[in-house]
């Protein structure tokens, strides 16, 4: 493998029933800042069928190239045909950096990629950088529970691959006024590539509750007692236009659903505020969270870890705190 | 039936504990298990042994020490356990352990292979699909239900936003969510066997055919440049006062900040 023959980043945008996903716009971003380092170009790959629409917000976002593969094959994200797909224009294109959000699909379909052509893959990852020594992209990811961190390279091998951690990477600001190319690329699909059959596809239909966009978070741990005690925490959130979120033990408990739990095999979130309420602060839950631009914890244990991340610590019973936070909150507004 | 499960045997990393004085891990006394994603996948493998007979075999890449999660895999009910283990094999990525377990299970024959969907101490989800292409086999990931449906199994696949049922014919790969099962105890009688009766397969470099620069470090695209633990962050002011006040400083930050 001759790797100076490897050049650009690639990101694949992943779109579910038309919907361009989040961290794909993220990952341009990113993709965006390391290719203005490299002096190298950055291209959005987007798979699926009817998408032709989706290409130009692509560069809006920081693309200087989309390659759009539309195909009834396409339609529902499926293994096989999908990875043929990104398998195809990788070996034609031969770039150097291939960023994929670290979802559900993402995590299922770049580790068959990377498998395919031969190259290493590093997955979940939290921070990416270049080398200034020898243009290696850094990939930086938690390991072991989140209780430490790994910069991990890929000096031999290309494309260096990586899934990414939605929620970590900046969007780029939407400029419509930039101009990109568009390229059609085709993919020959043969039976023997559909070779599972979707009986099926659901769509949840819990309400949809995403933490990691939410600007204000009020977050319940075990010190919050018992599952009621999450409405007055609710009330905080209405009251600051926020959103409940929760540590990984009051979820394991029932107290409330997963698609609210902050930290490992959770989601990783970086709001405004943060108010954790009876957190004590797992290792897995502080690497969730502590990325938040002002912590406010609120705790009855005066040796709580998360005092240790928190920007203001508060030692007291929460029941009685947030209820006179509800109050103090609602006379500042009437004084306005 | 032949079913192949793939398990690691890894530190309890909810154990782990970060030294407030000197940011490093105090790995002492943190047990090791056996992975909770492979242990259901374990569970998913004895009860279709249960309902409709098969053979399962457990494997593992890892240390000499990882015995003890294929004795407890035996002890679970699975008929036959190997382990994987050779100096050469050290310091692989996801590629070379892929790589290499395919190989070892090219030896074998099955119709149904089960991988936990991630191993809690590198918590990559890759092993499982990538020896899917090895192999060249379909792979269904994130599975949290399993029906056999004749020479196929009809599988519930999740996604963040909803699942999909999938129909897939054997021989296939599948890795499991923990939330699929409870997995078994141990019985009392299964672990006599496990430690009496049947025995642990062991296999080295030389019992698998494989290209060399395909195992071990040399084998792996990704190397660890550095690795450590994030320093911590500098702590604000911890008060102790009443809930009014408390809630008064609260709001006043909340004003420095911009935020109300």
């Amino acid at each position: 493998m001759n790797i100076s023959e490897y050049k650009g980043v690639f990101v694949f945008v992943e779109q579910r029933d038309g919907d361009i996903q989040r961290v794909s716009l993220e990952l341009l971003g990113k993709g965006r800042e390391i290719g203005d380092k490299l002096g190298e170009t950055v291209t959005a790959v987007i798979l699926g069928h009817n998408i032709k629409d989706k290409t130009k917000t692509l560069i809006h976002y920081g693309a200087d190239k989309v390659i759009y593969v539309d195909d009834e094959a396409l339609a529902i994200y499926m293994t096989e045909p999908y990875t043929k797909a990104l398998t195809q224009i990788t070996n034609r294109d031969k770039p150097g950096i291939f960023l994929i959000g670290a979802t559900a699909i993402g995590r299922d379909l770049a580790p068959r990629v990377s498998a395919r052509i031969h190259t290493g893959l590093t997955a979940d990852c939290t921070s990416l950088d270049i080398d200034d020594e020898n243009k290696n992209l850094l990939m930086t990811r938690p390991a072991f529970g989140g209780n430490i961190m790994a910069t991990i390279i890929c000096p031999d091998h290309r494309p260096q691959m990586s899934t990414v951690r939605p929620g970590v990477m900046q969007l780029f600001e939407k400029d419509e006024s930039r101009q990109g190319e568009i390229e059609e690329y085709k993919v020959e699909f043969s039976k023997e590539d559909s070779n599972v059959e979707i009986l099926e596809v659901a769509k949840e239909t819990k309400q949809k509750i995403n933490i990691e966009e939410a600007n204000v978070l009020i977050s319940g741990g075990r010190g919050v007692g018992k599952s009621e005690n999450f409405e007055v925490l609710k009330e905080l959130a209405e009251e600051l236009d926020g959103q409940v979120s929760a540590s990984r033990a009051v979820v394991d408990a029932g107290w409330i659903d997963r698609n609210h739990q902050v930290g490992q095999t959770g989601k990783t979130v970086r709001p405004d505020l943060y108010v954790a309420c009876g957190i004590s602060g797992a290792i897995q839950h502080l690497a969730g969270m502590e990325e938040s631009e002002l912590i406010i914890a609120i705790n009855k244990d005066s040796g709580a870890p998360i005092f240790e991340v928190a920007d203001v610590g508060i030692v007291g019973d929460i029941n009685k705190i947030v209820p006179a936070l509800i109050e103090e909150l609602a006379a500042a507004k009437d004084n306005k | 039936m032949k079913i192949i499960v793939c398990i690691k045997q890894v530190p309890d990393t909810t154990e782990v504990r970060l030294d407030p004085k000197t940011g490093t891990l105090i790995r002492e006394g943190v047990p090791s298990i056996m992975n909770p994603d492979d242990k259901s996948g374990l569970e998913a493998a004895l009860q279709l042994k249960d309902e409709f007979g098969a053979e399962v075999t457990v494997i593992t890449m890892g240390p000499a020490q990882a015995e003890k999660a294929l004795r407890e895999a035996l002890a679970m009910g699975a008929d036959k356990a190997i382990l994987l283990s050779d100096r050469a094999f050290s310091g692989a990525d996801t590629w070379a352990t892929s790589s290499t377990l395919a190989a070892a299970i090219r030896k074998l024959d099955y119709d149904l292979i089960i991988a936990g969907r991630q191993a809690i101490d590198g918590d990559t989800a890759q092993v499982g699909p990538q020896i899917a292409e090895h192999l060249n086999l379909p792979q269904i990931s994130y599975v949290e239900n399993l029906e056999l449906a004749g020479d196929s199994l009809i599988l519930k696949r999740v996604f963040e936003d909803g699942y999909h049922k999938i129909k897939v014919k054997m021989p296939c790969l599948i890795t499991t969510l923990s939330e699929m099962n409870m997995p078994r105890y141990m019985s009392v009688g299964g672990i006599l066997d496990a430690y009496r009766e049947k025995e642990i397969i062991k296999w080295s470099l030389n019992d698998i055919e494989i290209d060399t620069a395909n195992i071990g470090l040399k084998g792996s695209p990704t190397k660890v440049k550095k690795s450590f633990t994030k320093g911590a962050k500098s702590a604000g002011k911890v008060y102790e006062v009443e809930p009014k006040e408390a809630a008064k400083l609260i709001v006043e930050k909340l004003k420095e900040k911009f935020i109300i």
